[in-house]
């Protein structure tokens, strides 16, 4: 018998449950997929939301923040369509090709797939799991994502909608695609979206992403993105977290590159009040390179954890991780960063850093790194720091005078100007630097 | 006779609870330019940042009159504002900051203040470059971070060009010719020359005398344990450079 203590149901899990047993035969796929479906929504039911015990969420306990189940997204009407087309223009300035997700379904009038570049093809999943497409449906399951991590099993059990993107061996998709997520209900709800992208060997890709929202605050959005990096492709992701300040934001991201390849992924973080932006990546090819970096600009009391695991399963991959957070009030930036390396995978040059700049006495931040290696010629490395802001820097600016605020402002925006210069697109960087402007002068 | 452009009245300021200025009186009249020099640890620094408004320190008494208005009460970029200019000893290095933004925020801060229209883009830019081009510095320069990886040289001259964009009423110089060579202290000097003015006035803060060959100060006061304990010509700066400071601390000390 199994002795483990099995926390209580709370309402949250069984709203879970609930809307599984009403709404999930209705969801999109045919035998196989409902088939994934159970069996991930079983996996849920067995342990309910992961409290504090489970040590993946020690610093950030779902089950006190989901305090229900809000009911799945309904499909966007009319109304929830027209305000949904203000969304992600912060990107605007790139030109990007815009794929509009209204309340996590894609919205195709919203969107732009015209003069597709050769080589590539886009679909929603929703459609790809409607028609089965074999690809789609085996990628559902067979995932680097750790298949005991609860937010990716919901997911699974209750992914709607997302897209299905590929670039065929050799092609290069010049313009940026745009995943708009636009939250437009004006009652609370919960989203699951599900998206998968492929890049053949040499192939590359930019992916931007946002989330706003334009109907009620307090939605809970669950997504996930595959990725699948062959030989040599090139990746780019900037995400952009402009959450509403009640939603509560799981993200996780599983990704797999071939030798050579190459992921290069930053979150900017400014709304919700719980995100987590989780990660797990496998290098399974000699040569990958991995360039993870992130920043977050809180107060009140938001709560953001990066989540990261990063698995060195081939010989001679770098990675490099760098994690900026400005914490306000009692705002708290959770990161926990583990770097397997395994026994074959020599030379592997690893390091991660995470640096926190507390503007208040009772913000927090918790910083976990985890090194596992059994290889032994290899390069691995982690730091954290913490600190106030310099106040003889203050006062230099001020001496010559700057405002207490802008000041301040200045110092903060040199602080996360290192993660944000990374950013390969030069017109990206200007977008994100006028969001973290205006954050900046809305904290006056 | 005219208000002098700056009155310090028996100001007293502390640090963490200890008194370093007991008492510092201090005129200077329009368009002159005063020394101060005294020992190591005699308050000079202190007075400076007391003077610019940094609040490590604690104001217990006396008065600072900037053309006849308190600045005491004023945080320190109203001071600035106001037309205090302080030329560091230490300048900061700020990371991620280029000195190009850095001297635009600096000068449109200060305009905005004073209710002047701010300066465009192209306009800050012509006038930084020209007055980088009169103290020799690289243009290169201005695009990397405030003073980040700059010698002690370039670190002063940066200094100077700030003075000279800001165009300040009164500057306080500390400690300039710390860190410089010969070469580079004529560089800073003759900036801080051009300068003076009728209208200008400054304190120039100096362990050595060597500055004062180059910048010639009009009235030179001693300085030691927190006060200003003799006053004189030009001459005394040779006296002081002869003798040393001995004099001064015994006294004090006795």
């Amino acid at each position: 018998m199994n002795m483990e203590a099995r926390p209580t149901k709370t309402a949250a899990d069984e709203g879970f449950v609930k809307a599984f047993a009403e709404a999930g035969a209705g969801l999109p796929g045919g035998a196989n997929v409902k088939a994934q479906r159970t069996a991930a929504f079983g996996r849920f039911e067995a342990c309910g939301l992961p409290t504090r015990r489970v040590e993946q969420w020690k610093y950030t306990d779902l089950r006190s923040f989901l305090r229900e189940a809000k009911p799945l997204a309904p499909v966007p009407g009319a109304g929830e369509r027209q305000r949904a087309e203000a969304a992600g223009a912060a990107f605007a300035p790139v030109k990007p090709r815009r794929l509009v997700f209204v309340d996590g379904s894609f919205v195709p009038e919203l969107s732009d797939l015209t003069k597709l570049e050769e080589g590539l093809t886009i679909s929603s999943l929703a459609e790809a799991l409607t028609s089965g497409t074999p690809d789609v449906v085996s990628r559902i399951s067979e995932s680097n994502v750790s298949q005991g991590d609860i937010a990716y099993a919901l997911n699974t059990a209750f992914m709607t909608d997302g897209v299905v993107i590929n670039v065929e061996a050799g092609k290069h998709a010049a313009r940026p695609i745009h995943l708009v997520f636009a939250y437009c209900n004006e009652k609370p709800e919960s989203v699951f979206v599900r998206s998968l992208v492929t890049l053949g060997a040499g192939a590359r890709l930019t992916l931007l992403e946002s989330h706003e929202a334009f109907g009620a605050e307090d939605y809970h959005i669950n997504s996930a993105l595959n990725l699948d990096l062959g030989e040599g492709a090139e990746f780019d992701r900037v995400k952009l977290g402009t959450d509403s300040p009640k939603a509560i934001h799981v993200a996780t991201t599983g990704a797999v590159l071939a030798a050579d390849a190459k992921l290069r992924d930053f979150a900017l973080t400014l709304g919700g009040t719980m995100v987590r932006n989780q990660a797990f990546v496998t290098c399974n090819g000699t040569g990958a390179v991995v360039d993870l970096r992130g920043a977050s600009l809180l107060s009140g009391r938001q709560h953001v954890d990066t989540t990261l695991v990063l698995d060195h399963a081939a010989p001679g991959c770098v990675s490099r991780e760098l994690f900026k957070s400005v914490l306000d009030d009692e705002s708290r930036a959770v990161f926990q960063g583990k770097i397997m390396v395994r026994p074959k995978s020599q030379k592997t040059d690893a390091r991660m850093m995470t640096q926190s700049l507390l503007l208040s006495e009772t913000a927090e931040t918790d910083n976990k790194p985890e090194l596992e290696i059994f290889a032994d010629d290899v390069q691995c490395g982690h730091g954290a720091t913490c600190g106030a802001l310099d106040e003889k820097l203050k006062f230099y600016l001020m001496a010559r005078g700057i405002p207490a605020d802008e000041a301040e402002g200045l110092l903060i925006k040199a602080f996360l100007g290192e993660v944000t210069d990374g950013i390969a697109s030069e017109g990206v960087r200007v977008a994100l630097a006028g969001v973290v402007n205006a954050a900046l002068d809305a904290r006056g | 006779m005219t208000t002098p452009l700056l009155q310090i009245k028996d100001l007293k300021a502390e640090i963490a609870g200890k008194e370093i200025l007991h008492g510092v009186n201090l005129s200077v009249p329009k368009g002159e330019v005063h020394a101060i020099m005294g020992p190591n640890g005699s308050g000079k620094s202190t007075l400076s940042y007391v003077l610019a408004g940094k609040t490590d320190y604690d104001v217990t008494g006396g008065e600072v009159l900037l053309d006849g208005t308190d600045i005491l009460g004023m945080p320190a970029d109203e001071r600035a504002a106001a037309g205090l200019f302080l030329a560091f000893q230490y300048p900061m290095e700020i990371p991620g900051v280029t000195t190009m933004t850095f001297l635009r925020a600096a000068m449109n801060a200060q305009r905005k203040k004073r209710g002047e229209p701010e300066l465009s883009s192209p306009e800050i830019l012509r006038r930084v470059r020209s007055e980088a081009e009169k103290l020799g510095i690289d243009p290169e320069m201005l695009r990397r971070p405030v003073n980040v990886g700059f010698s002690g040289g370039e670190k002063k001259r940066a200094e100077t060009l700030q003075m000279s964009l800001l165009d300040p009423r009164f500057c306080v110089l500390d400690e300039t010719d710390s860190g410089l060579d010969i070469d580079a202290l004529k560089v800073v000097a003759d900036g801080v020359n051009r300068l003076r003015s009728p209208e200008r006035s400054m304190i120039v803060i100096t362990h050595y005398q060597r500055l004062l060959d180059y910048i010639v100060p009009d009235v030179v006061h001693v300085f030691s344990k927190g006060r200003i304990v003799r006053t004189g010509g030009k001459e005394l700066a040779l006296e002081l450079e002869a003798n040393g400071y001995a004099e001064y601390v015994v006294e004090e000390a006795a």
